[in-house]
């Protein structure tokens, strides 16, 4: 076996694994703050993806539309809470499931109604326009110097061109997307707000306490409704950042729903209540699906096993540990 | 006033026992039963025959089989487009295969429906394994890979559907013959062969009819029983059904077998009454979907929800995109249509798991109080 090549396979895994991460986190959130394992995710990226892509096909600037977008998931966040989760409340977990396969269909006819059906490229690189020189910018003073950098930095990053490891690591022939790694670098700064917004903030603290127990937070003064209607504003702008990334890869369609059936095994491997299961998870679905495909594929004929080899691994994660990886484990009493 | 439950007095254990205790909801079985034996066949033409009666009885039997697994033991599976392709597939190479020309068995089509039961039975009982250590959410990945391998595995080894490399397998009338052996007038003691085909609306939904009838009965008196009972004690909660000694595991995989092979008849039903062929792309994810939704909108452990919930699924689906086609289809283009119509649905599916979350199972439950009390409800 080749070191590199294997290398190079790992290292693709995980960023792949990463772009899975982006969906699955929305997943967590939803079912860690209110029980409900939200199979609309698939059709809030394509509504999100859908909304950015045509707000900006009829000039609307990069940021304009970011913004627009970005209210619309949180007007959408909370309608959900006051139209479904509100009267649905206390019901069977299966009702709440059902509930947003509903919203699923729902919203993948509403998108698709109010904008198209046609598939829609998206670059983000597009958006970034040519990066200026450095060298002219680095004579008009330090910071103007920087952020020329920076800006270059983004463009490579955003390129479809890949980025040979050999460059910065002599005799590591490894090639990696360019763009892998900048999702890999949204999603951690998206995961390091996200704990910062769980750890410091009052509204974070609220949001653990009725991920612990909703009937305890109730009695002690949080308001429940409100709290759920942040969860799934949240999830949603989480949607947007994540439909915005894979619609860079995959472009913007009906194809975006079946995004959520990459989600499903990292977040069962993961456990459906850990932000750092879905993470790990991401790793592990994402290595053992690119490894499948080029060492295991070829005893199965050879093709199109990614459908159902994630959920395999994830079937044997789940035998050995059945709450996932990171998952809170239920204490059964009778 | 007009349905009562009092007065029907019992004198032996086994009237104590019947499937339908009360006089009144025996005879409009019995009545409904003879309606759907002699008169449909009379009056319905082929648009019926073959765009509703026999796709909601092939729904019907699928819908049965899925509140038995999810309704009665608790075990939610998103498989069941797997399983009816799985079913279609082995019922057509049951046929395929024993032709009585390289094998010597000529497989008539009930009996081929019921080994492809078997199959896929088995197959859903491999797939419902991990169900005796994984619970509530996390055993949606087994049925899912279910899903997804049986579909990936007939796109692969195309033996299965002899090799078509569209995937898609047409089924000969021959299929359809079956022979029965008749009295002869001439000679009592040698009886004649006859062949009846199938192949045409009436026998396709005599045959799918009778085998919704048959697996009703059982289905009823499954859950009735001491299967049923372990069933429900394990979905109710498994700690107390163990400790209770009842076996959580068998039982578990026991629901998947009968769940499985309700499945696989109605996947097969479904290719050899509906659609006349067996295409690898008729049954994909959104097929599981669309039977759950007919389980959990019926009723969720009601033997009539399946019933109910998988005719208002079917034929809402047929009504929307009828007047779809036939008023908005001249003012606005298909897409647009098609698209209202998922909205409408999507809104209806939530409205009605807020309005009635036990299902219309419950709705008829209601009104069966109202007409009793009726005329003084209180």
């Amino acid at each position: 076996m080749d070191l590199l090549y294997f290398s190079e396979v790992i290292i693709s895994g995980l960023l792949t694994g990463v772009m899975y991460s982006l969906v699955a986190i929305g997943f967590v959130l939803i079912y860690k703050s209110s029980g409900v394992f939200n199979f609309a995710q698939g059709t809030m990226l394509l509504f999100a993806g859908l909304t950015f892509v045509k707000l900006t096909e009829q000039g609307v600037s990069f940021w304009y539309a970011f913004m627009l977008t970005m209210g619309a998931m949180v007007v959408m966040g909370i309608l959900i809470e006051r139209f479904i989760m509100r009267p649905l409340a206390n019901q069977s977990l299966l009702s709440l499931f059902m509930a947003t396969v509903g919203l699923s269909i729902f919203l993948e006819g509403f998108s698709q109604g109010i904008w198209d059906s046609a598939v829609h490229g998206l670059k983000l690189s597009e958006f970034l326009g040519e990066p200026p020189p450095i060298e002219a910018a680095c004579q008009n003073g330090f910071f103007a110097c920087v952020w020329a950098r920076f800006l270059n930095i983004l463009a490579a990053l955003l390129s479809p061109n890949p980025i040979f490891l050999s460059d910065y690591i002599p005799g590591f022939d490894v090639l990696i997307g360019a763009f892998d790694i900048f999702a890999a670098i949204i999603a951690g700064s998206m995961i390091i707000g996200l704990s910062i917004f769980f750890q410091k903030t009052k509204t974070g603290m609220s949001l653990r306490a009725v991920s612990d127990d909703h009937l305890a937070a109730m009695a002690v003064g949080v308001p429940l409704s409100r709290i759920w209607a942040v969860v799934w504003a949240v999830t949603g702008v989480i949607g947007l950042v994540a439909g915005l990334l894979w619609a860079d890869r995959i472009s913007v369609s009906f194809t975006l729903t079946q995004v959520v059936l990459k989600g499903l095994p990292v977040i069962l491997v993961g456990g459906l209540t850990s932000i750092p299961g879905a993470i790990i998870g991401g790793f592990i679905i994402g290595v053992s699906e690119k490894l499948g495909e080029i060492y295991v594929a070829e005893w199965f004929g050879g093709q199109g096993i990614e459908n159902w080899f994630g959920y395999t691994i994830a079937l044997l994660f789940i035998l050995m540990r059945p709450a996932g990886l990171f998952g809170e484990k239920e204490i059964e009493r009778v | 006033m007009f349905y009562r439950e009092t007065n029907h007095i019992v004198s032996t254990y086994l009237a104590d026992r019947r499937m339908m205790p009360l006089r009144q909801d025996r005879w409009f079985l019995y009545a409904f039963i003879l309606f759907v034996l002699f008169v449909v066949p009379q009056v319905a033409d082929d648009y019926w025959f073959g765009a509703i009666l026999i796709p909601l009885l092939v729904f019907t039997i699928a819908s049965l089989g899925l509140n038995i697994l999810t309704g009665y033991t608790g075990q939610l599976s998103l498989g069941s487009g797997g399983f009816m392709l799985l079913g279609a597939v082995a019922t057509f190479n049951f046929l395929y295969r024993f032709d009585g020309q390289n094998l010597p068995i000529d497989m008539p089509l009930p009996l081929a429906l019921f080994f492809a039961g078997v199959v896929t039975g088995l197959v859903g009982v491999i797939f419902g394994l991990p169900s005796i250590r994984v619970k509530g959410f996390y055993l949606i990945v087994s049925t899912l890979a279910a899903h997804f391998f049986i579909l990936w595995f007939f796109n692969s080894y195309r033996y299965f559907v002899n090799y078509d490399h569209a995937g898609v397998v047409l089924l000969s009338s021959r299929y359809y013959e079956l022979t029965w052996l008749t009295l002869n007038p001439d000679n009592y003691f040698l009886p004649e062969l006859t062949t009846l085909n199938l192949n045409n609306y009436v026998g396709k939904y005599y045959l799918v009819l009778v085998t919704t009838i048959i697996l009703t009965i059982v289905a009823k008196n499954i859950v009735r029983g001491a299967m049923g009972r372990k069933m429900m004690a394990v979905r109710d909660m498994d700690i107390a059904a163990s400790v209770i000694g009842i076996r959580v595991g068998a039982t578990k995989l026991i629901a998947f077998f009968i769940s499985t092979f309700y499945i696989g008849i109605a996947g097969a039903l479904f290719s050899f009454s509906y659609t006349t062929d067996i295409n690898l792309r008729t049954h994909e994810l959104d097929r599981g979907f669309q039977i759950l939704f007919m389980v959990i909108i019926g009723g969720l452990g009601t033997i009539s929800g399946s019933f109910l919930g998988a005719a208002f699924v079917y034929l809402f689906d047929i009504i929307i995109s009828l007047v779809g086609d036939k008023m908005l289809g001249g003012m606005f283009d298909s897409a647009f249509v098609e698209n209202l119509g998922k909205v409408i649905t999507g809104v209806v599916i939530i409205i009605l798991l807020i309005k009635e979350p036990g299902g219309f199972a419950a709705l008829w439950g209601r009104y069966k109080e109202k007409l009793r009390t009726w005329p003084f409800p209180h």
